[in-house]
């Protein structure tokens, strides 16, 4: 590991830290019992199987918007429509599950592949519109969003929706085309092994093809990447089209594994999630499930928190705000970099002259 | 029915009250634009306003005083976005994610503590700024059911579009911003700092934005609810990218969003499928978007003689 390496685990570790000790200060400040309250936070979820179980069924759709938004970013484009293909993704499921009839084993894949197309069209869409016109994929990204959200409500609420049901959601989807269960006691489905193996595929993808070594270049520099003959145009699409296809199976998956019916009538808030995975991540997929599992089980832990005691769980979008403030601020603790360099430096001197 | 509703008096009133949140935000990141930074947390300053706005007026019980804190409150946001892009070197889009994620739990948390309201601020006695009537508009015909009887923020929001737009064309100041935002390294060699130009433009945008989360909850409503600003920040930054980041443009396109909204709001007691009126806007802007870009694209094409 070299000193560069060692210096960013170390600086995310930190980040971490004092993000966690800023959020106990603010429970000691606010509530009754704040000890209490930071034994469930942090024990809380490993008190029982189901809870366990919560932390896993949570950690799910997070590695999918993570791998998803690392290929993204990777191409150093700022495209956040990952919150609308999940969304999507999510819809799309449902309306195929309820107008085909299709063999069970064949019905859920059919589902998650159209969710996955239909996503790669939601952060393609503000790709392609910079491409051609040069305009900010950031905004575009963002109102893409919203014109998701809405066009889903309205299909919700004009094709999906059960008169019968006492809220806005669709029609159970059928219980063949919902994902299986694989542990008993909880919920825990199939989704979780196609989220480790999107993750796997992501990183094969980013790091061991040649795509994935222009892609990063791209994303790195794209001047130079042009001037080395690359397609940087090819790559961005191609970036920016997996990445929408993974959020958008990230959205089937969670549909048809979590909840039998569509009941998203506003954004979730996946693709900002999203935003601090890849940031603990380093944009590596290979990382995603740990940052996914830390997530999930600080938000695990914080619901069980919230029922216990008297702290709320939105607690913890403050830690991750805070978390994704130190972690990317560059000049954090830039001094003890410069120092550790020098001294590896210094070190590496003496090595070589002791060689001489 | 539909084409009476929308040239009623009623429809352009109610379009320009909810223009008004919009508009302080689009001006809010017009100014940041100039200066070369995204102003992306727009929507947590949005939130928070929304929120310390009832906290203080409740306080002062005086609305005035707690718009005013508001905004101090907006620009010490803006300055710290500003000193953690600026100084820690953090990228400006994740600082304003950040700080959104922040304003999402922080308000809640705060409300919680200092009223022991779950959602919305239902136990403070807050004070709203009221409407005013103007004298001799409000006698015209049309007119006057239109413009007259406004939030008196709504009022500002209109003569802020003059004065920022005075402000960044016509003083030092807004000069320094708009070469700094042009050319940094072109400003730096004149003796601009660029670094003080984009601070002070932060925590302009910061205030600029704050006074329209205080009108979501002291004025377009009475109260505070969780995640009230709903996405109003975002809307504003496409709104200003749209419009070229000019005061005018930003303003023209919030009138579309708050027309929009307005329309929305009147569909949706009938029949018709408002959530397709919903998407209008964000359609819109995304055409709109691609369309000036293209332009501006072409244009810039041309002058460099590619």
């Amino acid at each position: 590991m070299n000193s560069n390496t060692k210096f960013n685990v170390l600086r995310t570790v930190l980040s971490v830290g004092i993000a966690l000790l800023i959020s106990f200060g603010i429970i000691f400040l606010t509530s009754k019992e704040p000890v209490n309250a930071i034994v469930q936070l942090l024990t809380g979820p490993l008190q029982s199987q189901r809870r366990f179980g919560n932390v896993i069924e949570a950690m799910i759709p997070l590695i999918f918007t993570g791998v998803g938004v690392s290929i993204m970013f990777a191409a150093n484009e700022i495209n956040l429509a990952g919150e609308g293909a999940f969304h999507l993704g999510g819809l799309v499921a449902t309306y195929v599950a309820l107008n085909t009839t299709l063999p069970s084993g064949i019905s859920p894949l059919v589902c998650i592949l159209a969710a996955g197309f239909f996503g790669a069209m939601v952060t393609t869409v503000p790709a392609v519109l910079k491409i051609k016109t040069e305009s900010d994929v950031l905004v575009s990204s963002l109102m893409m969003n919203y014109l998701i959200l809405y066009f889903a409500n309205y299909v919700l609420s004009n094709f999906l929706r059960d008169p019968n049901a006492g809220a806005v959601v669709s029609f159970a989807v059928p219980q063949a085309t919902q994902l299986n269960t694989i542990f008993t006691g909880t919920r825990i489905h199939i989704g979780l092994f196609i989220a480790l193996a999107v993750a796997v595929f992501g990183y094969i993808f980013m790091f061991k093809t040649r795509i994935g070594y222009e892609l990063r270049l791209t994303g790195e520099n794209r001047s130079f990447a042009r001037y080395s003959g690359i397609n940087v145009i090819k790559i961005t699409l191609i970036s920016q089209l997996l990445g929408g296809f993974i959020f958008g199976i990230g959205g089937g998956v969670e549909l048809l594994g979590m909840y039998n019916r569509f009941t998203w009538t506003s954004l979730l808030g996946y693709g900002w999630d999203a935003i601090i995975i890849t940031t603990l991540a380093k944009k590596n997929p290979l990382y995603v499930p740990f940052a996914a599992f830390f997530l999930a089980y600080l938000r695990t832990g914080a619901s069980i928190m919230a029922r216990s005691t008297d702290v709320v769980t939105e607690i913890v979008t403050i830690t991750q705000g805070i978390i994704i403030l130190l972690v990317v601020a560059e000049q954090f603790l830039s001094k003890y970099k410069h120092k550790m360099i020098a001294k590896e430096a210094k070190a590496t001197l003496t090595n070589e002259t002791e060689g001489e | 029915m539909i084409f009476e509703a929308i040239i009623s008096p009623e429809f352009l009133n109610a379009t320009l009250r909810a223009t008004t949140p919009i508009l302080f935000a689009a001006l809010a990141s017009a100014v940041a634009s100039k200066s070369g930074i995204t102003n992306m947390a727009l929507e947590g300053i949005m939130l928070f306003s929304a929120l310390f706005g009832v906290i203080f007026s409740a306080a002062f019980q005086s609305a005035w005083m707690g718009l005013l804190v508001t905004m101090i409150i907006g620009g010490f946001i803006g300055f710290f976005l500003a000193f953690f892009v600026l100084r820690l070197k953090t990228d400006e889009i994740l600082a304003a994610i950040a700080i959104n994620l922040i304003a999402n739990g922080a308000t809640i948390l705060i409300l919680l503590a200092v009223s022991g309201d779950r959602g919305v601020s239902s136990s403070i006695q807050s004070l709203q700024i009221p409407r005013i009537p103007i004298p001799v508009i409000e006698n015209i015909p049309f007119l006057g059911r239109v413009i007259s009887n406004q939030n008196i923020l709504t009022y500002v929001s209109l003569i802020m579009v003059v004065v920022v737009h005075m402000f960044l064309y016509k003083t030092p100041l807004g000069l320094r911003i708009r070469a700094v935002g042009e050319n940094k390294d072109a400003a730096e060699s004149v003796g601009i700092s660029s670094k003080k130009v984009k601070y002070i433009s932060l925590i302009i945008s910061g205030v600029l934005a704050s006074i329209g989360g205080f009108f979501l909850s002291g004025g377009y409503l009475t109260y505070f609810t969780t995640g009230m600003s709903a996405g109003r920040g975002f809307i504003a930054l496409a709104a200003a990218s749209m419009g070229g980041n000019t005061p005018i443009g930003a303003f023209l396109v919030s009138i579309l969003f708050g027309a929009a909204q307005a329309f929305a709001n009147i569909l949706q007691l009938g029949s018709w499928p408002y959530e397709l009126i919903q998407m209008l806007p964000y359609f819109a802007t995304l055409l709109g978007l691609g369309i000036y870009s293209y332009i501006r694209m072409k244009k810039r094409q041309r002058l460099t003689g590619k």
